[in-house]
């Protein structure tokens, strides 16, 4: 429910007269529940600014949080739960930082046996609540963006393409193979035998823990793609389990050359180099 | 579902077969029967423990299952070796369909 235009007034005013205390008690509550873990120059100057934040909505008119005059609370808040989610704490953590403005606000409202001063409080924890959604939502969304761009990195990291040899590349496959993993590493095992014109690629899968029928196809559609380029393709690294398996799902490797290790896949590369005088 | 593989001691053949087994099963559960759900259990006859899993879903069933069950035919994109595949890797393979009512798929394998 938003404020009365009356009550922001009022809350305006009793912000900015308990200012101090408001904020000492709040830096309080927020150290306690973080345990020290931010030092209490940064909380207090934190809170400080939020306190002044809330003040400056209110006198501003604003009666419910997203209104004009509450933009730059927002964007506060916003700015805090960015720092809180990017330092590592956890949601609760985050939203207590707002939370424990409602205990410190209680203590500054005075006679609390009063009917008016306790309609004041409900509407103020109103008001404070919506702020701790909002900051609990910004969090959210700002853990989600770390999560995608983590997941970008490591698709990037997890499927390097190395040179083993003269003309010869490798890709050592490590994890599941699912289709975008599969396309990032059809697009570097490619460009990278542009670049480096290499005539053989071994695919590793020894890190797969399992292949079945479209990890395979993946895999069958890489080479294929490969040798379309004029490299051959080899896939190594195929372990008793994965043999028997693929065995019994019925999938066929073709002509495509199938090797235990690494190992001896550069050597049937090297091999084959000696024999062709490449 | 590895973790109950290695729980009742299958070797890493057999814990591999299952692993691939339900990959496959999973995948038409969610591709074709439009996502589902799936159980796993450990199972014990006399003489030997095993693992039972269960793929429901209430998608559209399968019209012709000998077909379906045929090697390389396929609806989708894929190899068409996935339900046939996978009725190769367990021990006991069981599919209860309708057509458009869904499709519940159990597997099981047994230690050796």
């Amino acid at each position: 429910m938003p404020l009365s235009p009356d009550e922001a007034r009022r809350f305006a005013v009793l912000l900015e007269s308990h200012a101090e205390q408001l904020t000492a008690r709040w830096t309080e509550l927020v150290t306690r529940s973080l345990r020290n873990r931010l030092s209490s120059a940064e909380l207090q100057r934190q809170t400080s600014d939020l306190q002044r934040g809330f003040q400056q909505a209110f006198s501003g008119g604003a009666t419910d949080l997203g209104d004009g005059p509450a933009d730059e609370l927002r964007a506060q808040l916003s700015e805090l739960s960015n720092s809180r989610a990017r330092q590592g704490f956890n949601a609760t953590e985050t939203a207590v930082s707002i939370y424990a403005f409602k205990d410190a606000l209680l203590e500054v409202l005075g006679d609390q046996s009063d009917a008016a001063t306790l309609r004041d409080y409900v509407a103020i924890s109103g008001f404070v609540d919506r702020a701790a959604l909002f900051t609990f939502d910004s969090y959210v969304r700002i853990r989600e963006s770390l999560i995608a761009d983590q997941t970008e990195q490591l698709l990037e990291l997890s499927t390097p393409v190395v040179k083993l040899w003269e003309g010869v590349v490798a890709v050592p496959l490590v994890g599941t193979l699912d289709s975008a993993r599969a396309q990032v590493v059809m697009e570097r095992l490619l460009q990278t035998l542009v670049d480096t014109s290499s005539p053989y690629a071994i695919i590793d899968i020894t890190g797969v823990p399992a292949v079945d029928t479209q990890v395979a196809q993946h895999i069958l559609k890489t080479v294929v793609a490969a040798r379309l380029m004029g490299a051959d393709c080899i896939i190594s690294g195929i372990r008793p389990q994965i043999a028997q398996t693929i065995v019994a799902l019925g999938i066929e490797f073709g002509d495509i050359a199938t090797k235990a290790s690494l190992a001896d896949a550069l050597r049937h590369v090297i091999s084959r180099t000696k024999q062709s005088g490449r | 579902m590895r973790t109950v593989a290695v729980g009742v001691k299958l070797s890493l053949v057999d814990q591999t077969k299952i692993v691939t087994a339900a990959s496959e099963l999973a995948r038409n559960t969610l591709v074709y029967g439009g996502g589902g759900e799936v159980e796993v259990t450990r199972v014990h006859n006399d003489r030997r423990a095993g693992i039972r899993i269960v793929f429901a879903d209430q998608g559209p069933g399968i019209v012709d299952l000998d077909l379906a069950l045929t090697d390389g035919y396929t609806t989708g994109g894929g190899l068409g070796l996935g339900l046939s595949g996978a009725r190769r890797l367990v021990d006991e393979f069981d599919i209860d369909t309708e057509p458009g009512k869904g499709t519940t798929i159990t597997i099981v394998k047994w230690c050796r």
